[in-house]
């Protein structure tokens, strides 16, 4: 699914750019606080594993196989923050060392592959395990996450087909197309998800992100026997288990949603390949700034062929950008509260 | 060389190492060190001997303070492992790792070995100098431009001892120094180690390895100090090996002074 | 997917692409892809230009043409998809070869063909004359977060330990018997891709104690600077303005 160069068009490439750009730089600190100074080994080490386990090709149904995108599995096992990052620095080195996927659509790809698959399926796996507790409720959760976590990437990447796909396709064939496969596919997500959080459960259950907190007293062994004294497992330097994230990433995952809905009924009612010819014929960037202190009622711009698309781009890069500012401001407040406590 | 016994340190002989009544659990739960109680005076060369599980490398990862103890304390040439003394601590304690891929982390040898320097504040000619030396004295001076993971693994090994040296340690800790050598890596390691003028506490069940190197040994079994002598004196007890599961090679014979 | 990323495409040499600065060169692709992208479809002359102008890169910096060709591989599945499109595109069709296909369709399949496949080229000629530290210097250099810098540092130099880790776990299942048929296989995959999961945490863990032992305190000690002189930047950025230059007769 790494979309190549020339997929999109150009505003929606940088408009997707900027979202990626926001979630990360917001996902920078986010990781930051969650893993300190050992954030860049562990989150490296994290993205080389899901590189690793998007090599693993799995079977359908007959005939056709599926890879795993590892997005609801790397927010379930490192946390949300981390998730994005890992995936975000897979999709670069996949970008800039193997050629895959194209240079200016890396922010299409770190949008629909990391940020949503990672707030899709952590904001399900939070729901699923808030209703039910223990291994079991964490086991459904992983499934669930990652089963919702493919077609919902699946169908934002219509969406954003839709708004700025340069191809005449049809936008509910294509959803329809992608959305049924990925279906199929999220259930072969969800599985290895499933099955793979439950595995390192099993082991090492500290490790996984949404379920830690199990320790015991010390014990002191000599010649009288043994005694028990204070003192915490892992010496007094392991963090509390993180717990919550889940009010800024659904805040993110609705203001994603109002920002894609907002661009798309913007664009709704013109023709697709109107917008398109006027992106590349007359360069978006000489329109935005003919638009964009003009007076403009988004509703109008309808029935006009020339949609400024760069005009559109501002738009959803200024709400991208404060929607990102609201939560990290959001994500803040919750540390500080946390660190009063 | 004397061996010293566990003893407080006196005003002028400084040991290079403490550790009384240590303890300490992992996050899981798994208690690992139950007491442990060992000092190492200055210029020695000590084995800690044990089986797998005993908690040797737990132990190790507290010398430096990686692992902060549950409870007792770890000193080093004087300065007690605490959260205020660890940059200090770790200039002092040189560990190598059991993987030199997990001490190998940067894109080339010269890279890795300028790393503990760099952060010690080195910059330049100083910096070439240092690393310069700490490879030479290891013998991978011509390695210096190349990726750790196109060397073998007897050479990532003397990489990453010179990793350490280039810190200019007062205690190198080398844990299972001796594991996945072929001989001839493993001669030319002993070779090494023997030229090195530092204090060295070389954890391992490499009994041939640890008597050839050391004159002194511990053993860590159940997470205790179980034995502490002169290495050939521990390696003649066979009921004392056999009840910490450890055992000489087969045919091996402990060779007359 | 997985096949392709196996191939290691940095190719060494000491051509003046090589040598050239890694953030010039990764800001001169960017530039490229970008001015690409911006280029309208009908002109077909500007994309024959732009290949030559990456066929030009690719002599001056001796990387053969079959190097280029076989990682373009990469491709294929949207190659596959382009083709797809004047079949079930909208718009008023047209007859070719007796087969109905959509005008617009083709317009957009071919759109995307020229698009990607410069980009790919583009992208593959940086990898194959930049080793990828060096890239990540350069990146470093362009002001990326560095965090994010390093992440990619270390996801790189693991990367084969862990696929090798991985295809071991493989060779031991397969030794076994095992072949991933269908879907009541998945647990047995993912079983393992659990262990892995749990290697690579605790070698990050271990690879972090590692870096605390010799006085990381959070941020990596610069050891290289690589500045770019003037002259650098010229030749770097030569190749977009060249692109710019043929948008700017297209237009």
């Amino acid at each position: 699914m790494h979309v190549p160069d020339g997929f999109f068009n150009a505003a929606t490439s940088v408009s997707a750019g900027a979202v990626a750009a926001a979630g990360v730089a917001v996902c920078l600190r986010g990781a930051r606080r969650e893993l300190d100074d050992r954030t860049a080994p562990m989150a490296g080490l994290v993205a080389a594993f899901i590189f690793a386990v998007q090599m693993l090709n799995f079977p359908v149904a007959a005939g056709t196989s599926g890879h795993l995108l590892g997005g609801a599995l790397a927010a379930i096992l490192v946390g949300p923050y981390t998730g994005v990052l890992c995936m975000a620095v897979v999709l670069l080195v996949q970008a800039v060392f193997f050629a895959d996927g194209g240079l200016t659509a890396l922010g299409v790809n770190v949008t629909i592959m990391g940020i949503v698959t990672v707030l899709a399926g952590w904001g399900v796996f939070r729901l699923v395990t808030r209703l039910a507790r223990g291994k079991a409720g964490v086991t459904a959760g992983a499934f669930l996450a990652a089963l919702v976590s493919v077609p919902v990437s699946a169908l934002v990447f219509s969406l954003l087909f839709w708004i700025g796909g340069t191809a005449p396709v049809d936008p509910m064939a294509v959803a329809a197309a992608m959305g049924g496969v990925h279906v199929l596919i999220g259930i072969g997500e969800g599985l290895i998800t499933a099955v793979t959080v439950a595995t390192v459960l099993a082991v090492r259950p500290d490790l996984v992100y949404g379920a830690r907190g199990l320790s015991r007293r010390l014990v002191l062994r000599d010649a009288d026997g043994e005694t028990t004294v204070g003192g915490t497992p892992g010496g007094a330097d392991e963090p509390a288990a993180p717990r919550g994230a889940l009010r800024p990433f659904l805040l993110g995952g609705v203001g994603l949603t109002l920002v894609l809905a907002g661009v798309v009924s913007f664009f709704a009612s013109s023709d697709p390949d109107g917008l398109e010819a006027v992106a590349e014929n007359k360069g978006f960037l000489g329109q935005a700034s003919d638009h964009l202190f003009g007076s403009w009622a988004l509703a109008d711009y309808g029935e006009v062929g020339g949609v400024p698309v760069g005009v559109a781009g501002v738009v959803g890069v200024g709400l991208v950008l404060l929607v990102a500012g609201g939560l990290a401001y959001a994500a803040r407040n919750r540390a500080g509260s946390r660190a009063r406590a | 060389m004397t061996v010293t016994p566990v003893s407080p340190a006196s005003s002028e002989t400084v040991n290079s190492l403490e550790v009384s009544r240590l303890a300490y659990a992992y996050p899981d739960g798994t208690q690992a060190l139950f007491g442990v109680d060992l000092a190492i005076g200055r210029g020695e060369r000590v084995a800690l001997l044990g089986p797998n599980g005993a908690g040797k490398t737990t132990l190790v990862m507290h010398l430096n303070g990686i692992l902060t103890p549950g409870h007792g304390s770890v000193t080093v040439g004087g300065v007690p492992v605490r959260k205020d003394t660890l940059k200090d601590i770790r200039q002092r304690v040189g560990l190598v790792f059991q993987d030199p891929d997990d001490q190998l982390f940067m894109p080339t040898v010269r890279d890795d070995v300028a790393f503990g320097p760099a952060n010690a504040g080195l910059r330049g000619a100083e910096l070439d100098r240092v690393v310069t030396g700490a490879l030479a004295r290891v013998g991978m001076l011509d390695f210096a431009g190349r990726p750790p993971h196109h060397l073998s693994f007897g050479q990532r090994r003397r990489v990453a001892v010179a990793t350490v040296l280039a810190m200019e340690p007062e205690i190198l800790v080398l844990d299972e120094p001796s594991s996945n050598l072929d001989p001839a890596a493993r001669r030319e390691l002993a070779e090494i180690l023997r030229s090195l003028d530092v204090t060295v506490l070389m954890v391992t069940h490499d009994l041939p390895y640890a008597l050839e190197l050391c004159e002194r040994s511990l053993i860590l079994s159940g997470g205790v100090i179980a034995a502490d002598g002169p290495t050939r004196e521990l390696l003649a007890d066979e009921e004392l090996l056999a009840e910490h599961r450890l055992e000489l090679p087969f045919g091996f014979a402990i060779p007359s002074l | 997917m997985g096949a392709g990323h196996r191939h290691e495409l940095y190719l060494p040499g000491d051509s003046p692409v090589h040598r050239l600065p890694p953030q010039c060169k990764l800001l001169a692709v960017l530039a490229f892809a970008i001015v690409v992208v911006a280029t309208p479809r009908e002109a077909f002359w500007a994309f024959g230009l732009y290949a030559v102008l990456l066929a030009a890169v690719a002599a001056v910096a001796r990387v053969p043409a079959g190097h280029v060709v076989r990682r373009m591989a990469i491709e294929v599945p949207f190659v596959l998809f382009a083709f797809l499109i004047p079949v079930i595109g909208m718009g008023e069709r047209v007859s070719v070869l007796g087969l109905s296909l959509s005008a617009p369709g083709l317009w957009a399949a071919w759109n995307i063909l020229a698009k990607a496949t410069l980009g790919v080229v583009a992208s593959i000629l940086l990898a194959a004359t930049t080793e990828p530290r060096v890239v990540l210097l350069g990146a470093q250099r362009l002001r990326l977060p560095s965090l994010l810098v390093q992440i990619a540092m270390f996801m790189l130099r693991y990367l084969d330990v862990i696929v090798g880790e991985m295809r071991r776990m493989r060779v031991a299942r397969e030794s076994r018997g095992f072949a991933a048929r269908d879907v009541r296989q998945i647990p047995v995959i993912a079983r393992s891709a659990g262990a892995l999961f749990i290697r690579s945490y605790e070698r990050g863990e271990r690879v972090h104690l590692a870096m605390l032992s010799r006085g990381y305190t959070g941020s990596m000690p610069i050891i290289d600077e690589m500045s770019a002189s003037v002259v650098q930047w010229a030749s770097a950025l030569a190749l977009p303005a060249a692109a710019l230059a043929v948008l700017g007769c297209a237009l």
